[in-house]
C-alpha cells in the first residue's frame, strides 16, 4: 500500500510536535508552578433565595460589600442582577489580594475589569469566585460582559482602589443603583 | 456535459441526470446561503456604526441586539449550513460519479432546513429572539426561534445521512479503492456535524423547548452552557472544514498544479474531526460550574487542533509553491510572484492562509488556560472569529462559488477581474475591521455592547481612533459583499456560455489508488470520538445530577 511521506513533511511533523509540546509545557507551568487557574469552584447556590437569611444569608443585603473573614482575608461579596451590581461601588486596597464572590439574582451575567485578570462568568445557580488583586490606583470601572438583556451595556460599577494605608473597612454597605 | 474521468463507464443520459441533480441541489442550497449572507451584511455595518458612538441617530439598544442576534444566526447557522450542504451534494455526486440514493430524501432535508430558517427569521426580525445566536438560558426567546433552529439542524441531518450513505454505496461498488479526497473530506465534515450539533440539540430539545411549553418550570443554566460548549467549538470546524476541502481539492487545479500530498490531507481531515468536539471547555474557562481539572484536560485537546491546521498550512503552501515554480519562479522566494494571483481560487487561498496565520496566533491566547482571562468575552473574541470565520472561511466560500457558478449554471463567470478585486477588498476590509477589534478588546471593551457609556470619557477617548478605523473596514466589507452577490447574479444571467462545465478535482503529486483503511473509512473514528467524548464530557455532564443545584426560572429579555 502506497503511503508517501516527503522528507520535508517528516521534518515539519517534528516541528509541529515540538510546537504542541512547547505550548503544553507553558500551560502546565502556569497551572502547576505559578498556580494560576481559571475560576472553577463548583459551588451551588439558590439564585432565587440569595437575599434571604434562611438560605445562609451570605449575600443578604447587609452582608454584601467588602469585609474580612475569620482569618483576616479580604472578601468582596456581590450580587449581579439586571441591570446592576450590588454594591455598585467597592473599596479595595491597592495590591492586596482579595477574594471576589459573586452570584446572579436572575440570568447569566459576567464581570470584567479591563487591564486585569478579573474575568468571571456569573451563572445562575452557582457562586463564582476568584482571588486576585488590583494594582492600579483610583476608580477602576468594571462591567457586565455577557449579554443579559437590552440594558446590558448599562450594567457596570466601580472599584475604588485606595492606597493600602488609607484603606478602612466600612460597615458593609447596601447596594447602589444600576 | 461530462462528469469526471470515468465518463466511459457511465451511459450518456445518466451523466446528464447526475449533472442536473448536482446543479439543482447545489444551486438551491447555495442561493439560500448567499441570500442570507446578503441579508446579514447590512446588519453588520449597522452594528459597527451603532456601537462606534459616532452616529447618534443610529443609537438603539433594541435594534442593536436584534441585529446582532440576526446577523449571528444568518451568518453562523444559515450561510454555513446551506453552503456546506450545497457544496457537499455537488461534490458527492460528481466525485463519486453516482446519483444520490434518494433525491426526494435530499430535497426533504432542504425543505425542512428552509422552513426552520423562515421560522427563526420570523422570530428574529420581529425582535422576539434578541438572545444572540448563542441563546444562553435562562433568558428565553419565543418558541418559533428554537423550533426553527432545531428544524434547520434536523434538515441538515438528511444531508449528513446522504454524505455517509453516498460514501458507503461507492465503497461497496469499489472495494479497496481510495475514496476520492473531496468525498472523504465531506463524509468527515458530515460526521463532525452530526457529533458537534448534538450538544445544542440536546439543550434545545430537553431543556429549552420543555420549559417554553410549560412541561417543566425551571432550567439548569450550568448544564445548558456545558451542552452548548459541546457544539460551540466543533461547529467552527464544521464551517472551516469545507474551506480546507476547497484548498486541497479545488485550488491546485485552478493554480495549474497538483496537490502536494493526498495522504496528509486525509490525516488532517481525521485530526480536524477528532480534536474538534471534545475540547469545548475553552469556552467555559471563566465559568463557575466546571472544575479546573476538566478545563485543563480540554486545554490539551484544544492545542491539538493546531496540528491539522499546521499540516494544512504546509501542504497548501507546498502546492502554491509548486504552482509558482511551474510558472517559472526561481530561487527561495521567486515563486511567490509567479503564483496565479489573478485566479480567484488561488488568490482566495493565499489570502485565507494569511488571515488564518494571524487568527491562529490570537487563537493560542484564547485557548490558554490562564491567559484566556485577559480576553474572555471582550471584543478581542469578536475580532478573532471574524478573522477566522468571516475571513479565512468565508473567503474560501467565495472562491468555491466563483468556481461552481459557471459549472452549475453553464454561464461564464461575469468578470474574473471583478472577482479578484472582490476577494482583495474582502480580505483587506476584514483585516482593517478586526485589527481594531483585537486592540479595543485588550483595552477592555466587552463584546455585544450597544454603547460605551460604562467606562467614562477617559477610556472612551482611547477607543475612538479604533472605532473610526473599524468603520472604514466595515464599509469596505459591505462594498465587497455587494460586489460578490452582484457577480453571482450577473453570472447566473450571463448570456455568454461557460467555456467548460466539466467538473474535475485536483490530483496529488503521488495520487494514491489505495490508502490505509483508517484514512478511507469512518467507523473507527466514529468510535474513537465516542470514547473521547465520554472521557471529556461524561462526568462534567453527569455531575449536574450529582450536585443537583437549584435551577432557574425562565426570564424574558
Amino acid at each position: 500500500m502506497a503511503f508517501h511521506v516527503d522528507k520535508l513533511e517528516k521534518r515539519w511533523l517534528w516541528i509541529i510536535g515540538a510546537l504542541v509540546v512547547m505550548t503544553w509545557v507553558v500551560q502546565i507551568y502556569g497551572a502547576a508552578v505559578t498556580d494560576l487557574h481559571p475560576p472553577s469552584n463548583v459551588e451551588a447556590v439558590d439564585s432565587a433565595q440569595i437575599h434571604l437569611a434562611s438560605s445562609g444569608g451570605e449575600f443578604a443585603e447587609d452582608k454584601i460589600g467588602t469585609s474580612r473573614d475569620a482569618d483576616g482575608k479580604l472578601v468582596v461579596r456581590m450580587v449581579a442582577a439586571r441591570y446592576g451590581f450590588y454594591p455598585q461601588r467597592i473599596d479595595i486596597p491597592q495590591g492586596e489580594e482579595f477574594t471576589l464572590r459573586v452570584v446572579s439574582f436572575d440570568v447569566l451575567h459576567g464581570i470584567y475589569v479591563p487591564g486585569s485578570n478579573l474575568n468571571l462568568m456569573i451563572v445562575p445557580g452557582y457562586a463564582s469566585q476568584v482571588t486576585t488583586q488590583l494594582n492600579m490606583l483610583g476608580e477602576v470601572p468594571y462591567v457586565c460582559h455577557e449579554f443579559c438583556g437590552p440594558a446590558h451595556a448599562y450594567m457596570y460599577g466601580v472599584f475604588n482602589v485606595v492606597p493600602k494605608d488609607q484603606f478602612k473597612l466600612a460597615a458593609a454597605s447596601a447596594g447602589g443603583q444600576g | 456535459m461530462s462528469v469526471i474521468s470515468d465518463e466511459r463507464l457511465v451511459p450518456r443520459t445518466q451523466a446528464v441526470d447526475l449533472t442536473r441533480q448536482a446543479n439543482r441541489l447545489g444551486l438551491a442550497n447555495m442561493w439560500v446561503a448567499f441570500g442570507s449572507f446578503a441579508l446579514a451584511i447590512p446588519m453588520g455595518l449597522y452594528q459597527v456604526a451603532e456601537r462606534s458612538n459616532l452616529f447618534p441617530a443610529a443609537e438603539s439598544a433594541d435594534l442593536y441586539y436584534a441585529s446582532v442576534s440576526t446577523h449571528g444566526v444568518l451568518m453562523a447557522y444559515v450561510l454555513t449550513t446551506f453552503f456546506i450542504m450545497g457544496y457537499g451534494y455537488h461534490a458527492a455526486i460528481h466525485s463519486l460519479n453516482q446519483p444520490l440514493w434518494s433525491p426526494a430524501f435530499s430535497w426533504t432535508g432542504f425543505g425542512l432546513a428552509l422552513l426552520g430558517t423562515v421560522l427563526a427569521a420570523y422570530a428574529l426580525l420581529t425582535g422576539q429572539a434578541s438572545v444572540m445566536y448563542t441563546f444562553y438560558p435562562p433568558e428565553l426567546a419565543i418558541l418559533p426561534f428554537y423550533v426553527g433552529v432545531a428544524l434547520l439542524v434536523v434538515g441538515s441531518y438528511f444531508w449528513v445521512a446522504d454524505m455517509i450513505i453516498a460514501m458507503m454505496i461507492w465503497r461497496r461498488a469499489n472495494p479497496g479503492r481510495a475514496v476520492p479526497l473531496v468525498m472523504f473530506g465531506f463524509a468527515m465534515t458530515a460526521l463532525l456535524w452530526g457529533w458537534t450539533s448534538m450538544g445544542a440539540v440536546l439543550e434545545v430539545l430537553f431543556q429549552i423547548i420543555p420549559l417554553l411549553l410549560g412541561w417543566v418550570d425551571t432550567i439548569e443554566s450550568g448544564l445548558a452552557r456545558t451542552l452548548f460548549s459541546w457544539t460551540l467549538h466543533g461547529i467552527v470546524y464544521f464551517w472551516l472544514f469545507p474551506a480546507y476541502i476547497a484548498m486541497y481539492t479545488l485550488m491546485p487545479r485552478e493554480a495549474g498544479t497538483k496537490l502536494f500530498s493526498d495522504e496528509f490531507a486525509r490525516i488532517a481531515f481525521v485530526m480536524l474531526f477528532i480534536f474538534s468536539v471534545p475540547i469545548g471547555f475553552h469556552h467555559l474557562y471563566m465559568d463557575p460550574q466546571q472544575e479546573a481539572g476538566w478545563k485543563l484536560l480540554h486545554m490539551f485537546g484544544t492545542f491539538m487542533v493546531a496540528v491539522p491546521t499546521l499540516i494544512t498550512g504546509f501542504t497548501v503552501m507546498g502546492t502554491l509553491e509548486s504552482s509558482g515554480r511551474l510558472r517559472g519562479g526561481k530561487g527561495l522566494f521567486g515563486w511567490v510572484a509567479r503564483m496565479r494571483w489573478n485566479n480567484p481560487a488561488t488568490l482566495a487561498t493565499i489570502l485565507a492562509m494569511g488571515m488564518l496565520t494571524f487568527g491562529g496566533f490570537g487563537g493560542v491566547i484564547n485557548a490558554s488556560y490562564a491567559m484566556n482571562a485577559l480576553i474572555h468575552d471582550t471584543q478581542w473574541v469578536t475580532g478573532h472569529f471574524h478573522l477566522i470565520f468571516g475571513g479565512t472561511t468565508v473567503i474560501m466560500y467565495f472562491a468555491v462559488a466563483y468556481w461552481a457558478w459557471p459549472l452549475m449554471t453553464g454561464r461564464a463567470l461575469a468578470s474574473r477581474w471583478l472577482a479578484v478585486w472582490q476577494l482583495w477588498t474582502w480580505a483587506i476590509g476584514m483585516c482593517i475591521t478586526t485589527g481594531p477589534w483585537h486592540i479595543i478588546g485588550l483595552l477592555g471593551q466587552p463584546r455585544r455592547v450597544d454603547t460605551l457609556e460604562a467606562y467614562g470619557p477617559a477610556i472612551n477617548a482611547t477607543l475612538m481612533p479604533h472605532m473610526a478605523i473599524m468603520m472604514v473596514g466595515s464599509v469596505m466589507l459591505t462594498v465587497s459583499a455587494i460586489l460578490f452577490v452582484w457577480i453571482l447574479v450577473a453570472t447566473h444571467l450571463n448570456p455568454r456560455r461557460a467555456a467548460t462545465t466539466e467538473v474535475a478535482y485536483a490530483v496529488a503529486v503521488h495520487q494514491p489508488m489505495q490508502v490505509p483503511n483508517l484514512l478511507n473509512s469512518l467507523a473507527f473514528w466514529n468510535w474513537a470520538m465516542l470514547a473521547y467524548m465520554v472521557i471529556s464530557y461524561g462526568y462534567p455532564i453527569a455531575q449536574f445530577w450529582i450536585i443537583n443545584a437549584p435551577q432557574s426560572v425562565p426570564y424574558g429579555y
